[in-house]
């Protein structure tokens, strides 16, 4: 029987017989502890392991990306814990200036199509968008693969979601991604791996590709994947800088344990309202809710290509006094480009606060928190109660985010066009 | 294995089971900088509405159930250290958040996948404060009427993993058929 994408890149990395429901022994090419986690990751390795090498430091790394520069004394001090283990054990740190770990490692070519990579970053599955097999593990995990470069893995069965219909500027891929937890919610994808199909994803760009598989996690999935096209590949060889890699597709007679369709044909831009990620509606129908603070940026909407589409729309246009626009490059090299090309001018003008690269609003209070009452729009991933605040989080596209830092207001990206 | 314990049911208003609870509500990231286990504990469910107050009731072999997606989210370890360091029993729920499964796993804290459990609650069969009893190797939980709900019965690694007392220990053998 044909295999899945998952399936044959498990294969490569195991000696265990890979089939669905099959708990295997997975090598791990590349890991990471952050901030969040990487103190526990230290404490647990002395405390079972102790002064013992870990199995490959070249391959193992920590990422400051959360508290990025820590902002009390106990991320000081949780930060300079991984330091000197980093050090002790010859392991590279992205120290707080670099941005978010997921993403530096595939930038730096670490993280390749075909390879394995785990860190304590529930969005780690990310990593399918470059053909990867990535996966958010809790700290005894991350010590367990710093010691002995492989973990235990349940292998996922596959689902496959076809996408019929178009959209258009200005619905982009987190439109898209939000129309399909619309429908999908949290129960389809639960423990699967999710495979896409159709125009409308197969021609996405890198960055769109991010913006989908990022929130395969809030579809409860594994891991996503969308077929390479050889526009991909060419711009996984320019993001990641490495030339040669293997690429997998699914066989015509793997099996599909499910597969659905979702027509998105005349999609408007979407909004998720709290409390969950999936709780999605038409912008249209929130048009008169106020916005006190607005974040661009995260794992899920922070690459060059996401902040350019806001500034296009901020560019000339101030933000409504009143609220609060912060707008955080994924990385340093997202960064350092915007920066050239004169666009971090253009939203500093307009009247952004630019952050240094990091996961800036996913961290409690890194970009500011909202009081009772108050609404955050984000372009980030998750609107769970509390998470930033007393008040609403709402998930938006950078296009809606920046059309609503103008009005101030919840705000279909048309109504200014 | 056998727990017994004090059901402790994670309902809405309505007194429905609730879904996606995630790692937020279950250990907020306020308390991420926390490393030793002891200490998470006052902090189990701190963010979730009804429930911030449970740390403090919390008893000894605790049931909690609770819905669908259970710690959804984020890869946080402390979202199950917290409910260990309260010496919780298990965690019984129509099915978790992947990763949150795997930490439970690892962590040895006991968890049974029962997608049945809300029909039980929902007829009233399971109910608050009552008393019931687990048999975690056959996923079999027996109420105070003696009746029984059949639950997934846990993996191979799961069973394992938890007679070892969690990963590290498990892992110390080599590399244990799973």
């Amino acid at each position: 029987m044909g295999k899945t994408i998952i399936e044959k890149i498990f294969a490569t990395h195991t000696r265990d017989v890979v089939e669905a429901g099959n708990i295997i022994w997975l090598d791990i090419d590349v890991r990471s502890a952050r901030d969040f986690g990487g103190p526990n990751v230290v404490k647990n390795y002395e405390e079972h392991y102790n002064d013992t090498p870990v199995a490959d430091p070249e391959r193992t790394f920590f990422t400051f990306d959360l508290v990025a520069p820590a902002k009390t004394i106990k991320y000081a001090i949780n930060q300079s814990l991984c330091r000197n283990f980093a050090k002790k054990h010859d392991i590279k740190v992205f120290d707080v200036d670099a941005g978010i770990g997921s993403h530096i490692l595939m930038e730096e070519g670490y993280i390749i199509p075909g390879s394995t990579a785990v860190g304590t970053d529930s969005h780690y599955n990310i990593v399918g968008a470059v053909g990867g097999f990535g996966q958010g593990m809790g700290d005894m995990d991350i010590t367990f693969v710093f010691k002995t470069g492989k973990t235990w893995f349940e292998v996922p069965s596959t689902v496959r979601i076809n996408i019929e219909g178009e959209y258009k500027f200005p619905v982009t891929a987190k439109d898209l991604t939000l129309y399909i937890l619309k429908i999908i919610k949290t129960e389809f994808g639960l423990g699967k791996a999710i495979e896409f199909y159709g125009d409308a994803v197969e021609s996405l760009p890198l960055y769109g590709r991010i913006t989908l598989l990022s929130m395969v996690t809030e579809m409860g999935g594994i891991i996503g994947y969308i077929p390479f096209t050889d526009k991909t590949i060419q711009e996984i060889k320019k993001f990641t800088g490495v030339g040669e890699f293997p690429i997998y597709y699914t066989d015509i007679d793997a099996k599909y344990e499910r597969e659905i369709t979702i027509d998105i044909s005349g999609i408007k831009p979407q909004v998720a309202a709290p409390p969950y990620p999936h709780n999605v509606i038409d912008v249209d129908e929130l048009s008169d809710v106020k916005v006190d603070l607005i974040y661009i940026g995260s794992c899920t909407n922070g690459r060059r290509e996401d902040i350019e589409e806001a500034a296009k729309i901020l560019k000339g246009r101030k933000v409504k006094e009143g609220t609060v626009l912060s707008i955080a490059p994924a990385t340093k090299r997202v960064y350092r480009e915007l920066l050239l090309e004169g666009v971090i001018n253009d939203l500093f003008e307009a009247g952004a606060i630019i952050m240094n690269p990091s996961c800036a609003g996913c961290a409690e209070g890194h970009i500011g928190l909202t009081g009772e009452g108050e609404v955050s729009l984000n372009t980030s991933n998750r609107n769970y109660p509390g998470k930033q605040g007393k008040g609403k989080t709402f998930l938006v596209s950078p296009v809606v985010a920046a059309a609503s830092a103008i009005k101030g207001r919840i705000t279909n990206p048309e109504e200014i066009l | 294995m056998k727990i017994k314990g004090r059901v402790v049911l994670l309902v809405d208003k309505e007194g429905k089971l609730i879904s996606n609870v995630d790692t937020d509500q279950i250990f907020h990231n306020a308390h991420l900088h926390i490393t030793d286990i002891d200490e998470m504990g006052k902090y189990a469910l701190g963010n979730l509405k009804g429930y911030e107050n449970y740390s403090g009731l919390a008893r000894e072999n605790d049931i909690i159930i609770t819905g669908h997606n259970f710690g959804a989210g984020s890869s946080r370890q402390q979202a199950v250290d917290c409910f260990k360091a309260l010496r919780v029993g298990i965690i019984i729920a129509p099915s978790f958040g992947a990763i949150y499964k795997r930490n439970a796993i690892n962590s040895a804290l006991p968890i049974l996948e029962c997608p049945e459990i809300e029909k039980y609650v929902e007829n009233r069969l399971l109910n608050k404060d009552d008393i019931v009893t687990i048999n975690f190797e056959e996923g079999r939980v027996e109420n105070d009427k003696g009746e029984i709900i059949q639950c997934r019965k846990p993996s191979r690694v799961q069973l394992d993993i938890l007679k070892a007392g969690g990963l590290f220990n498990y892992g110390k053998s080599g590399t244990p058929r799973v």
